[in-house]
């Protein structure tokens, strides 16, 4: 069984964004870069499928600039057997990469599709089920677990009410949330295997899709600031405060 | 303008989040319907009936919606998409989960999670954990939307739609159900709660949660948590609240024992008054609360407690 695993290339996690003072974009110059942390619970997820038996084969992608090939090796510094970077400089949206990713899908017919449930930039959480429906897929979104069993695939969803278990017909996608896994650290001797691993990379204007974007950034402004608070001292002079000044309790 | 919400629910009673999600197609402005998709769900087609605002409520009552599935329903609402010009859900699980497959069938963009309505094309959404405010200009012609609730104020209940029943039976035949395993609680909806209190990694167990409790009960409040306190299995993940978890807004938050990571406050820094306690007087969150405490909370709760 083939597992294709899509990553994207997102500011660190510990990085507070700032937005440019033009309020045009937020400024990701000298950021510190990273892989998406949900996108690495989707490649650790694949290389423990693999190490199971489960998988024969992990096969990562990555659409951006030059770039996002640093997050693809690291991907394959963390299991993965080859790579494919679709290059291109613009920012596409979900639905586009969704498109593209469908003719990956297309071309290396994996039994298992296993993408974050989100981006951490973006927030979007909507590439998945989209690449889902473009595939007639279904979907196991939000995965704490994930068993395949024979032609199917048993997926345990977190949801608002606790979790749900739901069975899909492969192939399939699944999305990760935070307690599908704990990734692995990359052990040095494997980064240096990572470097000669097989990454192709392909023009996303060859795909012959219509990239044009679906919508236009307006404007990026900062969000509104709390005005600083106050150090009580005492509970009694929390209860108080809480009561006559916030009048949030009776 | 026709408007399609999509009412979320359980089969038993309409979730309070749909009313805000209402208020937010009242922004975007026209004719607006309801759709409630289930099974055995008559009790939540009334409700939903007297949704103010909504001129038509839709039941799709069929045991291929049962649990919502998203292959499933994605295809019902595509096949009612020819009548509306805007698809709106709640920013749940179950619109998270369906949306964006309606639309990709669409071939439209989503727009996700949206805390405002500059025009009815035009959408205020937060970005980068809520540390960026984006504004966004679709450009689709028809337009899919997931919607925060928390950013918009209820409708009210006294309207009286008509109700339509659909005799559609979608079933894409690639997906079951297996089963449920649901937190089951007496206390109101993180989301809709008026009062939140949340514990960190600082309570160090699940025993010690007991101690919000005592406090919730008086308070009338839901119980969070941070990532951490759920990642160390002191409580159910539908606890988390965060950029990554649940999003609320309640008029009174409790931090305690949590740190205040970006991604903890991306959750919860628009309820009205945040109370901070924690025995680190330099954790980050004492730069987003109202009042902070610094103290040791197994001194401080139980005396919170009998104060209340
Ligand atoms: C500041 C900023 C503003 C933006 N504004 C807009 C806007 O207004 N409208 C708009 O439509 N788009 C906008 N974009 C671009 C857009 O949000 C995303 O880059 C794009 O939509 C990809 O979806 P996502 O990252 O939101 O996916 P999500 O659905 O949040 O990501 C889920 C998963 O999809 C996979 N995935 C996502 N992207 C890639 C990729 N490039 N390569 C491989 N796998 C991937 C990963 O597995 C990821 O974990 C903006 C981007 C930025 C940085
Ligand atoms: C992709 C991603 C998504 C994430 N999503 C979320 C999310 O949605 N929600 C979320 O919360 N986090 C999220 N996180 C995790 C986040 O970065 C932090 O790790 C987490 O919020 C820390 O939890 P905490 O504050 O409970 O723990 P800590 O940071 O360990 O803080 C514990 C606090 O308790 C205090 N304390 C300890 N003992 C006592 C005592 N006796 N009395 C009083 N105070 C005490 C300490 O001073 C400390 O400030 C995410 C991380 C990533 C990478």
């Amino acid at each position: 069984m083939k597992v294709l695993v899509p990553i994207k290339r997102v500011i660190d996690y510990n990085v507070k964004v700032r937005v440019k003072p033009d309020n045009s974009d937020v400024d990701l110059a000298n950021v510190k870069m990273a892989i998406n942390p949900f996108c690495e619970i989707a490649v650790e997820e694949a290389v423990r499928l693999k190490e199971a038996g489960t998988a024969t084969e992990v096969v990562v992608v990555s659409i951006g600039d030059k770039k996002c090939q640093e997050q693809i090796r690291t991907a394959l510094a963390l299991g993965a057997d080859r790579a494919i970077h679709i290059e291109t400089e613009e920012t596409l949206d979900s639905l586009n990469i969704a498109k593209l990713l469908q003719k990956v899908v297309e071309e290396e017919a994996p039994q298992l599709v296993i993408l974050g449930k989100q981006s951490i930039d973006s927030d979007n959480n909507q590439t998945g089920q989209m690449l889902a429906a473009l595939t007639g897929m279904p979907q196991g979104t939000f995965a704490s677990e994930v068993k395949v069993d024979g032609g199917k695939v048993n997926v345990t969803r977190e949801v608002d009410g606790g979790l749900q278990t739901v069975s899909l017909n492969l192939p399939a996608i699944v999305t990760t949330d935070l307690r599908l896994n704990e990734p692995r650290y990359a052990k040095l001797p494997d980064i240096m295997k990572a470097k000669r691993k097989p990454l192709d990379v392909k023009a996303a204007a060859d795909f012959g899709i219509d990239l044009s974007p679906r919508s236009t950034l307006v404007k990026v402004a900062p969000p509104a600031e709390r005005s600083a608070g106050i150090t009580v001292e005492t509970i009694d002079e929390l209860v108080e405060k809480l009561k006559t000044e916030a009048k949030v309790i009776s | 303008m026709a408007i399609l919400v999509y009412a979320e629910h359980d089969n038993s009673s309409l979730k309070a989040e749909t009313l805000k999600t209402v208020a937010a197609a009242q922004a975007i402005g026209g004719d607006i319907h309801l759709l409630v998709a289930g099974h055995n769900c008559g009790g939540v087609a009334e409700e939903a009936a007297k949704v103010n605002g909504v001129s038509k409520v839709l039941v799709a009552d069929n045991a291929a919606y049962e649990h919502q599935l998203a292959e499933n329903v994605s295809l019902l609402v595509k096949d009612l998409a020819g009548d509306y010009d805007a698809i709106i859900a709640t920013a749940l699980t179950t619109g998270k989960n369906f949306m964006p497959r309606v639309a990709a069938l669409l071939d439209v963009a989503q727009i996700s999670d949206i805390i405002g309505v500059e025009s009815a094309d035009t959408f205020v959404r937060p970005i980068y954990a809520g540390n960026a405010i984006a504004t966004v200009q679709s450009l689709d012609a028809k337009k899919v939307i997931t919607v925060r609730a928390t950013a918009f104020d209820a409708v009210a209940t006294d309207g009286s739609a008509e109700v339509v029943a659909l005799d559609s039976a979608t079933d894409a035949g690639i997906s079951s159900h297996v089963s449920d395993e649901l937190t089951e609680s007496e206390r109101p909806d993180l989301g809709a709660a008026p009062v939140v209190i949340s514990g960190g990694r600082g309570m160090q167990n699940g025993d010690n949660f007991k101690l919000l409790e005592g406090i919730a009960d008086k308070l009338g409040a839901a119980i969070g948590a941070s990532r951490a306190a759920v990642d160390a299995g002191f409580v159910p993940n539908d606890m988390q609240v965060g950029q990554t978890g649940k999003i609320v807004a309640p008029d009174l938050y409790i931090a305690v024992g949590i740190s205040g990571a970006i991604q903890h406050l991306a959750g919860m820094k628009d309820s009205k008054v945040i109370v901070a306690i924690n025995k680190d007087p330099e954790a980050p969150i004492f730069q987003v609360a109202d009042y902070g405490l610094v103290a040791d909370l197994f001194e401080a709760l139980p005396e919170l407690e009998g104060k209340l």
